[in-house]
């Protein structure tokens, strides 16, 4: 008697899962894009459910994919949804769960110029370095009255592989046919022009450095830094400067398809900020033991409660429709 | 492990005429030589292993790229085309200008230290050279990004206008730019040469030098005549290890450098090192064929700071031979 308490006693503090038939803990690894949403959601849910603990590594998407290929964690998190070649080597035993969404914004560094209104074809001609001058044609016909220097643009992007690449670049190549030709999506790409700077950060300090510059940051760091940023003409036409809602807007503006892997970049509907993503959890369909009802568990408690944590970060909550089907889905998982 | 050899027995006079052990004692050092030789083997171990897993996650490249992996410039993740030539000019590039500038730099600053100085202002500012080597990378990378990347940029205008006709010395003030990654790496090694040369300097014989002075020379004279001679091998060696450490460099020039892969000759233009590259692209590597050139980025990079870092001690056992 004495010595099974003693097992029981060992097993809650240990946590170890051999003898509690709970699980204690869980492990996800990913994109390094929303860390700030889930630590703050895995910090509040452990206050909700104190014998839960949520391990988080955010060691980037592409990272986060291989562990979740290799099942080393028990889910995944990426900017970028895993490709039809990834899903068929792991016998397409993945759901891909939107959580939120977060976009991206041309920010700028020109003396003078506060407010700056750009199309895809513009931004896709600076960053393949065919409009390599602020008084290019191109750029005063969207700017009459904006006072653009003769001089050239200094363009930084990100050096190191990163969802929000992926975002601007899948957005370009859908606007631009000699982007899509010459450079083409992806996490990391061959940039044709431009200064590498690392991380949302590093990208922010050389156009805050450089005169003359432009370069795209999360809409986050823009807004933090004070950093003006650009109008983005939308497909519908209209110039949209970024804000939650108009990200929200773009997603809902999006049919979306059974396993949620669509882009929302370049979206239909009034509103939509064209810039915009998804961000994924990538979940097992099938979890061993008790792990998918703790999954699931989180999963509705972050629909629930979780999603109005997101604009407060930066995020963009999902939209009431998309709400609705996932969490449809979510009952699927075991 | 199980690649300890059998103990050596040695007699007593061998031993230095130490007290003779007993045999209990003697089982000790049996069981002691067993575990530092493991200790010992575990590193080789670890060496060989790392060259192992480095060549296997690289296969594939060298498999479809061969040795035109090496000489190609194109670096395209998202075609997976993959060509290290711009890595590896920027990473020896900027470790050349890196060399150029802190060697007559750290050699004048120990010529200083070993034969100008008086002895206590030699040690407390070798102390402090010293310091100076163990300040973590990522800090100079931040002295590097808000001090020296605004101060080269305020420098690129003068330099272009009176060394223009160098193609070196052309292109538009970024600040950032291959300029920028030699200068903070020029930092970076200045204590190694430095703090190396003067203990070499410390080792020439005295009597060597009192006999220049007996022979009237001047203090010139000789340290150029006796001092820089008699220490060559050993700066070579601070120089090439020095060069080894800037190599490797990753944080601090990744911050400074502007990340474009690209050669050209204009050193204010943007440049790529190979260890930057990892630190920037290995995360979101998604792609097996991109992690694949990553890895063998890697592979390349350690090949080549082996080379230098063989040849820095081979240097150095040459004039510590002589000592």
């Amino acid at each position: 008697m004495k010595r099974s308490l003693l097992a029981v006693l060992a097993a809650a503090t240990l946590a170890a899962p051999a003898f509690a038939q709970q699980v204690a803990t869980l492990t996800g690894a990913g994109s390094t894009f929303v860390y700030p949403i889930h630590s703050k959601w895995f910090d509040e849910y452990h206050k909700v459910k104190p014998d839960l603990q949520i391990n988080y590594q955010s060691i980037g998407s592409g990272g986060g994919i291989r562990q979740f290929m290799e099942k080393t964690v028990d889910f995944g998190a990426t900017d970028g949804p895993m490709t039809d070649e990834q899903i068929a080597k792991i016998g397409g035993a993945v759901i891909h769960l939107p959580t939120v969404l977060g976009a991206d914004v041309p920010a700028f560094n020109v003396e003078g110029v506060t407010e700056l209104k750009l199309d895809g074809p513009a931004l896709a001609g600076i960053y393949l370095g065919t409009i390599a001058k602020w008084n290019d044609p191109a750029l005063v016909k969207l700017n009459p009255g904006a006072k653009l220097p003769d001089a050239a643009i200094t363009v930084v992007h990100r050096s190191d592989g990163s969802g929000t690449t992926y975002c601007f670049v899948d957005y370009l190549s859908k606007v631009s046919k000699d982007w899509e030709k010459k450079v083409g999506k992806g996490t990391s790409v061959n940039w044709p022009v431009g200064l590498g700077g690392k991380g949302n950060e590093g990208v922010m300090g050389l156009v805050k450095q450089n005169p003359n510059s432009i370069g795209y940051v999360e809409l986050i760091y823009a807004m933090q830094n004070g950093v003006p940023y650009a109008a983005v003409k939308n497909k519908a036409g209209k110039f949209v400067k970024a804000t939650v809602a108009g990200v929200t807007a773009a997603a809902a503006g999006v049919p979306m398809p059974k396993d949620y892997r669509v882009s929302i970049t370049n979206a239909s509907g009034k509103d939509a900020y064209p810039i915009s993503t998804f961000t994924w959890l990538l979940i097992n369909p099938k979890n061993a033991d008790a792990k998918g009802a703790e999954i699931k568990d989180f999963l509705r408690w972050m629909l629930k409660d979780g999603q109005g944590m997101a604009p407060a970060l930066g995020y963009a909550p999902l939209p009431a429709s998309v709400k609705a089907k996932v969490a449809k889905t979510v009952e699927t998982i075991q | 492990m199980s690649t300890a050899a059998a103990p050596v027995r040695t007699s007593p006079a061998e031993r230095g005429g130490l007290s003779i052990p007993g045999p209990r004692e003697r089982a000790g050092d049996r069981f002691f030589r067993l575990i530092v030789t493991g200790f010992a083997g575990l590193i080789l171990l670890a060496a060989f292993a790392l060259a192992w897993q480095l060549m296997s996650g690289s296969l594939q490249t060298w498999k479809t790229f061969g040795f035109s992996f090496l000489t190609t410039s194109v670096w395209d993740p998202v075609q997976n085309v993959f060509g290290a030539l711009p890595f590896l000019y920027g990473t020896i590039v900027s470790s050349l200008i890196a060399l150029l500038i802190a060697v007559p730099l750290g050699v004048g600053s120990a010529v200083f230290l070993a034969e100008l100085a008086p002895r206590g202002v030699s040690d407390a500012v070798s102390f402090a050279v010293e310091l100076l080597a163990a300040v973590p990378s990522v800090i100079l990378g931040l002295m590097g990004v808000f001090v020296l990347v605004p101060a080269v940029r305020a420098c690129e205008p003068f330099l272009t206008k009176w060394l223009g006709f160098l193609p070196l010395f052309r292109g538009a003030p970024y600040g950032i730019g291959l300029l920028a990654a030699g200068l903070i790496l020029a930092l970076m090694i200045l204590p190694y040469i430095t703090s190396i040369t003067r203990e070499v300097l410390l080792t020439v014989p005295r009597p060597l030098k009192e006999g220049m002075y007996a022979l009237g020379a001047t203090r010139w004279e000789m340290v150029r005549a006796v001092s820089l001679p008699y220490a060559r091998s050993g700066i070579f060696g601070a120089a090439f290890l020095a060069l080894g450490r800037a190599l490797g460099e990753t944080m601090a020039v990744t911050m400074v450098i502007g990340n474009a892969p690209q050669i050209s000759a204009s050193l204010f233009n943007p440049a790529y090192t190979m260890a930057s590259v990892i630190a920037n692209e290995l995360a979101e590597a998604a792609g097996d064929r991109h992690l694949s050139a990553l890895i063998a980025i890697g592979l390349v990079l350690f090949g080549v700071t082996i080379i230098v870092n063989g040849a820095a001690r081979l240097l150095i056992y040459k004039v510590e031979g002589r000592k």
